[in-house]
């Protein structure tokens, strides 16, 4: 190993070639502020542009001061990390960030959630002594996420998201000098853009410049309307962060607290969306096998791969990216949607009610599911099927706003008949879930034989693209899967190329799936806590007495009072959709 | 096709072409062909002379006469007069301000005396759309000897050896650059000229490329063959079009000649040169950023290391040199190291081009042996202050550099010289400014520029600066107290020691070295409220005296405000509450009544 | 125009296009070459200077003579047109009279190239024009 020997603040470190002082320093215990800098271990993203400067420290016999998230370690070097020019150059470059930032902590979004924040108390800033003219830009409320960009320090976090980890390419900085800010081009207003409303540029965004368009307070006008019959659902990674909210150790189920905490809201009906997700299950598990047969009989127009579909932001990302392809994904609708749309039918009739008097309402960890409950095509006569879909982050809010001491709360059970799932549907919540969980029954349906080890160990784990290859009964099935939209542009283009040999591919948008989603309590860069969240979701699954989708008794129910049977008239009508090709729809509008 | 027996120079640089030199060239023609000429006389259109403050220029050849401040209508009479009668036009001959003398030679003029060209040795004198002419000067001989005769380490220690640092700002050893990139591995590297000069009011380089662009091309050929590239890219700003094309003409001519592209000289070196646009971004003549912006990126610097010698264009080691640099490459070459780097001073070696502006006599572009005085420069070059004024200060290195006053006025010019006095050579820029400027002023305008440029990617340059800025505009209002005073320099020193790339880092350097060189002025504005050169308008008050008032009401009726009332025939009063301080007012007034305090 | 395929192509080419430029480079130092002055008024164009100065300046050309030819106005000897003025480098200006194409080649071979003196010298002491 080639090494190198340096001394910082007087003690000696030795660190491998390449190693940043950054890194140096904290290895010997010395935590070097920082601010824009932010490393997503295991995902192998960094986002250090060297930028906000608060990591400077001096380098003897160097003429400025050095980034040290930037500045590799050589031999010999001697560092200070908190000489006075050191501390003064920090807090000075500190105060001019603050000076152009709004000091409107009190009614901030971030506030109290907020890396500027805290690196200002971290840095002790009491006084400002360089204030000036504020930077002002164009506010953009869309659908799911809102940009204020006064708020904007540029870190270009989100950026190294929406660009290099999302490969999305809306958001970059624009301008120059005082003036520069990142936006979309010409500063489109994102739902303009080809935004496909992941979040990530929210979950990385350390002030409030990125926040999800809040719909806490429709929530508690519905709930208060006595018309209207309020149904909530809950997205199966909602349970493994909303802890972390309340400061419980990331990983920590709180499925029955939620559970009774939404109770306590006063929603009528607490539902549970991973209820939809077995639904999600026999249907596209019938459509894989629909054109795994065709395609076994020698059917050349059949489409292979097929793709999951129940991500809204991977939607709307191949409807941009690849709409070329639009026939290849399932045509299944995401969990939400098959719930929204069986609870304003199926659920309503039960209920003897009009579906214009249900309020159904989603707390999903994703943003991009705020976008895709306003989609057309997911409503009837005006009406959606989806109401309303509050994040992760604003059911917490929801529940301090209700003065609950949620640690305290005796868990409760989901309500039914929307209410029962299986552990099939929990690890949804994870990226290879979906296909483990497409794979638990595709098999059953397709071997007709039963399936007695139900965990797929090869479909799991955090790296970016995974493949394996599972056995049908001799007939090898090829699984390939993706979590965050650079990895699955790759298994596109392979695609596209005509090198793929997937039978079936699972895409989330977000890094972890789910369980990362934009709406999911600030991890503030730390992956560990993804991979926590992914440890409860399994565990949860191992915990459940079904765990296989088509054997849920009220999926069987469902299908046998009202749907038929997967792939049905009903079940198109009901639980598929169709896309749009979205390449040519950007329209670059410079007022 | 007989030969010539005189050739007339037009200066076509884009200043003179400003000043209609198209209209002199078509009216020679035309005067020559009235004459029956055309067959002995040709017109030739150069690069730029570099006597921008007399241009349009016109030179006749063999007789060496220099004709300044041409107009198209003079045109028939220089024909008839110097080349029919052969009798020189003396009212278009250049006046020496001292001796008052008309002198016909330019090599007897103060502005040409004590310059020496190597960068600038073709401009103004081979047409720069002819390659030929520019063979005929030895062109591409340099290339051609080290192809045949050399290795690549042969001749990059002949760079090295001379002496030669970067004309671009920074002064690194040029030989040394292409030492680091010749050594990294890669199967692609790129030679890359950077022409994105974007100082106030420098313009050498796109003089070189708009005069002289061959030896750019040779030059880069050169360094292909030293680093062992096969490309080379021009990074040149949109708005220098005429550079851009004289460029794009003269690859045509090269490539068509077989000087540039495959198997040169039947050497089997290969190398072609492309020209990219930039958008005029000041900071993309940093050369991170400059690459960046090349690959279709935002015109960010990066920090370095990775130098370009190790990471360049698309992760290639790249050698990123700037025009002037490179104009001095074949000559090296043909004349040696030691020609060359016996030019200079100890550590700065050769010449130095120099874009001559300000309150001089004689604005231009001149090219001077390193080690000359700045005295001589704006004296005995520049023909002293305009307007008989007294010499103040004078701001070299651009936006990056420091105002020198009275007291460098003798050091001699030279990279480590001026980085000694707080300033520092940059690109060349030299600003000369006199006894009505206000320092206060000019480190607004420098940071005023900077605020503009400043790419914002980094805190202290981005949000620094325009605090800088707004720190000095409260002094130019006498809003500030002396306290004030150390917070700008703390702030200063801040953003020089924070910054990411060059342009923050000596983007203080205005504010620094006004402040060191002129403490006296910024006391003045914050603690006597007074602009001691009268320029800050908001320290101005006009006053009528009311005992030299006749009440003539002239002022009155002049003000565009209507600050000023009186009765006719009695003393008039200004309401400094209205009054904008145009001097309108001052100027009217014939019996020197109304001052300024 | 053919591509230069060889450095001694280049050199050639160079050799070739050196004289389209050689009367900008020498005017620059006329001091080190013999500097000619035809004197080109009315007087001398009617007694035939202009092919007078065109003679002078393709011989020295031929001959390889560093020289530079340039007109000037009337010297005041127009008894004596077609007149010239010759510099030899470093020697003293001498001016001749009745310079026929003839008379040219003269000065030019004994003169110019061998330093005898040849009839024609006009020698009144006169002050050179500038």
């Amino acid at each position: 190993m080639d090494i190198v020997k340096l001394t910082i603040d007087d003690k000696p470190v030795v660190v491998e070639r390449g190693t940043t002082l950054l890194e140096a320093a904290k290895s010997i215990g010395i935590n070097i502020p920082t601010l824009c800098y932010m490393k997503l271990e295991d995902l192998n993203f960094e986002n250090k542009p060297g930028g906000c400067r608060v990591c400077v420290v001096e380098v003897e016999g160097r003429r400025n001061l050095a980034p040290a998230c930037k500045t590799e370690c050589s031999e010999g070097m001697v560092v200070h990390s908190h000489t006075v020019r050191v501390i003064n150059a920090r807090r000075t470059v500190m105060e001019l960030i603050l000076s152009d930032h709004p000091a409107e902590c009190l009614t901030c979004a971030k506030s109290g959630n907020c890396d500027l924040q805290s690196m200002a108390q971290k840095l002790g800033i009491r006084e400002l002594h360089y204030k000036g003219e504020q930077s002002r830009y164009k506010g953009d409320k869309s659908p799911a996420i809102i940009r204020e960009m006064d708020k904007c320090i540029m870190c270009r976090r989100c950026e190294t998201a929406c660009n290099d980890v999302q490969t999305v390419g809306v958001l970059s900085a624009i301008n120059r000098g005082f003036e520069s800010v990142v936006a979309p081009a010409f500063e489109m207003d994102l739902d303009k853009s080809s935004c496909t409303y992941c979040g990530q540029c929210v979950a990385v965004c350390p002030t409030a410049a990125l926040t999800e368009r809040d719909s806490t307070w429709k929530v508690v006008e519905a709930i208060v309307n006595p018309q209207k019959t309020v149904i909530v659902q809950t997205a199966p990674a909602v349970r493994a962060a909303l802890g972390e909210a309340f400061g419980m150790e990331p990983g920590t189920l709180v499925t029955g607290k939620m559970v009774a905490a939404l109770k306590k809201l006063g929603f009528d009906y607490v539902f549970d969306t991973d209820f939809a997700a077995d639904l999600t299950i026999m249907e596209e598990g019938a459509e894989i096998l629909d054109r795994l047969s065709r395609h076994l009989n020698g059917d050349k127009e059949v489409k292979l791969p097929i793709l999951t579909s129940c991500c809204p932001g991977w939607v709307k990302f191949f409807e941009h990216h690849f709409p070329e392809m639009i026939d290849i994904p399932s045509t299944a609708k995401s969990p939400q949607q098959m719930f929204g749309a069986i609870a304003k039918s199926y659920f309503a009739q039960q209920l003897k009610k009009k579906r214009e008097d249900l309020v159904v309402v989603s707390v999903m960890p994703c943003l991009a599911k705020k976008y895709e409950c306003t989609r057309e095509e997911f409503q009837v006569n005006g009406d959606p099927d989806v109401n309303l879909s509050i994040s992760t982050r604003e059911l917490a809010n929801l529940i301090r706003n209700a003065n609950l001491d949620f640690g305290k709360l005796t868990d409760e059970d989901f309500d039914n008949p929307l209410g029962e799932s299986t552990g099939a549907s929990v690890i949804f919540g994870t990226t290879g879930g979906v296909i483990e969980a497409a794979v638990r029954s595709a098999y059953e349906m397709f071997t007709e034989k039963k399936l007695e080890k139900v965990d797929f160990m090869e479909l799991r784990g955090m790296d970016g693209i995974r493949k394996a290859s599972v056995d049908f009964d001799g007939l090898p099935i090829n699984i390939g899967i993706a979590h965050g939209l650079g990895n699955a542009r790759k298994l596109l283009e392979d695609i596209k190329a005509g090198k793929s040999e997937f039978h079936a591919i699972e895409i989330m948008a977000c890094p972890g799936g789910c369980i990362g989603g934009g709406g999911q309590p600030y991890h503030h860069g730390d992956v560990e806590i993804l991979k926590k969240r992914q440890k409860a979701i399994y565990a949860e699954d191992a915990g459940k007495p079904i765990r296989k989708s088509h054997e849920n008794p009220y999926i069987q129910k469902l299908y046998k009072e009202f749907l038929g049977k997967p792939l049905s008239d009903k079940s198109h009508e009901l639980l598929h959709t169709h896309y749009f090709d979205r390449k040519s729809k950007i329209e670059i509008n410079q007022e | 096709m007989g030969k010539y027996k005189s050739h007339i120079l037009v200066c076509a640089g884009t200043g003179c072409r400003a000043s209609d030199c198209e209209g002199i060239v078509s009216n020679l023609e035309s005067a020559l062909e009235e004459n029956n000429l055309n067959e002995d006389v040709q017109v030739v259109r150069t690069g730029c002379f570099g006597f921008c403050e007399k241009g349009p220029v016109v030179k006749m050849v063999p007789d060496n006469t220099f004709y300044v401040e041409v107009t198209p209508d003079d045109a028939g009479e220089l024909v008839l007069e110097h080349l029919v009668k052969g009798r020189k036009v003396e009212r278009l001959l250049y006046i020496d301000p001292d001796t008052k003398e008309r002198i016909s030679d330019s090599k007897h003029m103060g502005f040409y005396k004590k310059q020496y060209r190597i960068a600038l040795r073709n401009c103004g004198f081979i047409d720069p759309e002819n390659i030929d002419e520019y063979i005929a000067r030895d062109g591409y001989a340099a290339m051609g000897k080290i192809l045949e005769s050399m290795t690549p380490e042969e001749a990059t220690a002949i760079i090295k050896e001379s002496g030669l640092r970067g004309r671009g700002g920074g002064g690194f050893p040029t030989g040394l650059k292409w030492e680091f990139t010749r050594k990294a591995q890669a199967d692609k590297k790129y030679v890359v000229c950077n022409a994105d000069e974007g100082d106030p009011g420098a313009f050498m380089d796109r003089s070189i490329l708009e005069g002289d662009p061959h030896s750019v091309l040779e030059a880069m050929a050169i360094c292909g063959f030293c680093i062992g590239a096969d490309t080379g890219l021009i990074y040149i700003r949109a708005e220098y079009p005429l550079a851009i094309n004289r460029l794009k003409t003269a690859i045509n001519q090269a490539r068509e000649y077989g000087l540039i592209g495959k198997d040169i000289l039947g050497t089997g070196f290969n190398f072609d040169v492309e020209i990219r646009l930039g958008a005029g971004a000041f900071v993309c003549g940093e050369e991170t950023a400059l690459i960046h912006s090349m690959e279709g990126l935002r015109g960010e610097p990066t920090v370095k290391p990775p130098f370009p010698a190790e990471k360049g264009y698309n992760g290639k080691p790249t050698n990123v040199n700037n025009v002037e640099t490179f104009a001095n490459i074949p000559p090296i070459i043909l004349k040696g190291s030691k020609w060359f780097s016996e030019i200079g001073t100890e550590k700065s070696k050769g010449t130095k081009v120099f874009a001559l502006a300000g309150k001089v006599n004689n604005v231009g572009l001149i090219e001077v042996p390193m080690g000359i005085t700045l005295r001589e420069v704006i004296f005995d070059i520049g023909g002293g202050i305009k307007g008989g004024k007294k010499f103040k200060a004078v701001q070299t290195g651009g936006p990056s550099g420091g105002c020198l006053t009275e007291k460098h006025l003798d050091i001699p010019i030279d990279y480590e010289n001026l980085l000694q006095c707080g300033s520092m050579m940059g690109s060349g820029g030299m600003i000369v400014m006199d006894e009505d400027d206000c320092m206060v002023s000019v480190a607004k305008f420098y940071l005023d520029f900077t605020v503009e440029e400043s790419c914002g990617k980094c805190a202290p340059c981005r949000i620094g600066n325009k605090r800088l800025y707004e720190m000095l505009d409260k002094i130019s209002l006498g809003k500030s107290s002396e306290e004030d005073l150390g917070m700008l320099r703390n702030l200063a020193n801040v953003i020089k020691d924070t910054s990411l790339c060059g342009l923050g880092q000596t983007s203080p350097n205005p504010v620094l070295s006004t402040m060191d060189n002129f403490h006296e002025e910024y006391l003045a504005h914050v603690a006597d409220g007074k602009c001691p050169a009268g320029q800050c308008k908001a320290l101005m008050h006009y006053i009528i005296d009311s005992h030299l008032c006749v009440g003539c009401t002239l002022c009155n009726r002049v003000c565009p405000v209507d600050a000023i009332s009186g009765e006719k025939k009695t003393p008039h009063v200004i309401d400094s509450s209205i009054c904008i301080k145009c001097g309108a007012c001052l100027e009217k007034c014939k019996f020197g009544a109304i001052s300024v305090q | 125009m053919a591509k230069v395929k060889t450095l001694a192509d280049l050199r050639k080419m160079k050799d070739e296009l050196r004289s389209k430029i050689s009367l900008r480079e020498n005017s620059d130092n006329p001091e080190s070459m013999v500097q000619i002055k035809v004197s080109m008024a009315t007087c001398g164009i009617a007694s035939g200077a202009k092919e007078v100065m065109n003679h002078l300046i393709n011989e020295l050309d031929s001959e390889n003579i560093p020289s530079v030819v340039t007109q000037t106005g009337c010297m005041g000897y127009c008894y004596a047109e077609p007149t010239i003025e010759v510099i030899k480098p470093g020697e003293q200006p001498l001016v001749f009279g009745d310079v026929t194409l003839k008379k040219a080649s003269e000065i030019i071979e004994k003169y110019i190239k061998g330093g005898e003196l040849v009839d024609g010298i006009i020698p009144d002491s006169y002050e050179t024009i500038e």
